[in-house]
């Protein structure tokens, strides 16, 4: 109890520090050479700038429609990935019928979907939601065929002499055993959701972090853009959070190496 | 007297060949193998490394496919696996996300019997394996006999035919291999089954069984069957008796006869599993 206190001294001041460095550099206009702080806001221009957002009355709506986005696109990437994730991992059929085009669609950037997301969905609500679905959908994906492949044959063989049927060996022997794989992916993917959030906010016509923080790029408020990003990457942090500590709770008998 | 009260468990193997690997790295693992084993016996199947002895083990079980011959228990052809035929490996098989009581239980909630009703028959057979009080456990947080312990509850709670052993208690400390073969005897007077037992330690093989099978170099064949008369219950005072002696020199000759080239280990599932790189990065 004492200890784990001790060690959020240096992880406050670790912070502290970083917030320092900033401030320092952004009221001196630091030119360091390769990078120069002659534009960047203060931490002290930031804050202000946060409260600005949070008297405008438009954060709630900016955060509400944010976390529809990521949420729905999110879900549809859990659903999708994992359903496809097994189907790889099980069928040799299934890999090769499916794996070779999600392999070419893979390495594409969330912002050369805009076009296509615009064209083939009738409203910008769900191209939005596609594109956070893109960022999720392959960290899950890949991570539960990963999962799925590493469950040791052994235990599936033994599964059958006790008399398990396809269906039970999937649910109680391939399933739990590459949650931890699956769980891990679902938290990359809840990162990744977030992180493709400004790109599909571009398209957004009044709301969202994402929108927000773009809008402010357009019209030079440096300060704000700062905001947005600070948002955003807080949010993001949350939810991963959550996706580990559920993971966690979901399965109890997986404890990481060395912390048991 | 076994023999006369239980008349399931019996096996025919008839000119059994099983081939593994694909291809040109194909061969014959076991070749031409005959046997009977009567119902209620405790047969010890001793061989040197890479013999075709856990190949045998993982046909019995239905893991494996013959290619030649037939293998058949009470008269039927093994195709598949069954809980009739249970198999315990030498490194255990328990569900991780099972505690302990919910591993023993799960033979019989594939037959869909109820959870008190599973429950019960679960605390019942890890009371008559000496593990009262581990059945809210995860099987990580047991020792390795009380794992493999665990693991033989699992089976039993099928009344399978077969007990299928693949060097069970091959990863144990000394001590508690004795310990375990000690509680292995026990259980199969009160549990009476057909006993499959793989193993290349003799010492193991000439305390437990009743009969002993010794497999030459591969591909497998049998080249010794021993009746052992010992009487039981045996005790560890067995292993210094002079016949014991005798009996343990017979089978290190025929084995050091045979002991000609390294072999890799074999596996009841075929082939060890080769280090596969995974096809993406991550």
């Amino acid at each position: 109890m004492y200890r784990s206190f001790i060690r959020w001294i240096p992880r406050a001041a670790s912070l502290l520090l970083c917030l320092l460095f900033w401030q320092l550099a952004a009221s001196h206009h630091w030119n360091l050479g390769l990078v120069t702080f002659a534009n960047v806001p203060t931490p002290l221009a930031v804050i202000e700038a946060a409260l600005g957002l949070g008297d405008s009355g438009k954060l709630a709506q900016h955060l509400s429609s944010s976390l529809s986005r990521v949420f729905a696109g999110y879900l549809a990437a859990l659903i999708i990935g994992i359903v496809l994730g097994l189907a790889i991992g099980r069928s040799k059929w299934a890999e090769d019928l499916l794996l070779p085009p999600l392999e070419v669609l893979r390495p594409i950037p969330a912002v050369a979907w805009i076009p296509l997301a615009i064209l083939m969905f009738p409203s910008s609500e769900l191209s939005m939601v596609f594109i956070t679905f893109t960022g999720a959908l392959f960290p899950i994906l890949l991570n539960t065929v990963h999962g799925v492949e590493g469950v040791d044959p052994r235990l599936i063989a033994s599964a059958k002499s006790l008399g398990a049927g396809r269906r039970a060996i999937l649910l109680e022997v391939i399933l739990p055993g590459a949650a931890p794989s699956i769980i891990t992916g679902l938290a990359i993917g809840m990162g990744t959701s977030w992180f493709c959030l400004v790109t599909a906010e571009m398209i957004s016509g009044q709301y969202g972090i994402g929108y927000y923080t773009w809008e402010s790029y357009t019209i030079q408020n440096y300060a704000d853009i700062v905001v947005g990003m600070l948002l955003i990457g807080l949010l993001g942090m949350g939810s991963s959070l959550l996706i580990k500590r559920l993971g966690g709770l979901l399965t109890p008998w997986h404890r990481p190496r060395g912390k048991a | 007297m076994s023999v006369f009260q239980h008349l399931e468990g019996r096996i025919d193997i008839r000119g059994l060949s099983i081939s593994l690997g694909e291809g040109r790295a194909a061969f014959e693992a076991v070749q031409g193998l005959d046997c009977q084993i009567e119902p209620g016996q405790f047969v010890c199947i001793l061989g040197p490394s890479g013999c075709g002895k856990s190949t045998l083990l993982g046909a019995l079980a239905g893991h494996l496919q013959p290619r030649a011959g037939s293998l058949k228990v009470d008269g039927e052809d093994v195709s598949s696996p069954s809980p009739q035929r249970g198999m315990v490996f030498q490194h255990h098989t328990l569900f991780p996300w099972r505690t302990v009581r919910d591993n023993v239980a799960f033979g019989l909630k594939m037959r869909g019997i109820g959870k008190a009703e599973r429950h019960e028959a679960a605390d019942e057979i890890l009371a008559l394996v000496g593990l009262e009080g581990f059945a809210e456990r995860w099987p990580d947080q047991l020792s390795g006999g009380m794992q493999q312990r665990v693991e033989i509850a699992r089976v039993l709670i099928n009344r399978p035919r077969l007990l299928l052993m693949d060097e069970p208690f091959g990863a144990l400390d000394a001590l508690t291999r004795l310990n375990m073969q000690e509680l292995l005897l026990d259980i199969w007077t009160r549990i009476r089954t057909t006993v499959v037992f793989v193993t290349h330690d003799i010492d193991e093989a000439l305390f437990l069984a009743d009969r002993l099978l010794v497999m030459s170099t591969r591909p497998g064949r049998i080249i010794e069957d021993l009746r052992l008369d010992f009487p039981r219950p045996r005790t560890s005072e067995l292993v210094t008796s002079h016949e014991f002696s005798r009996l343990k020199r017979h089978c290190l000759e025929l084995l050091r006869h045979e002991d000609g080239r390294q072999l890799p280990r074999l596996n009841p599932l075929g082939l060890p599993p080769e280090n596969k790189l995974p096809r993406f990065a991550l």
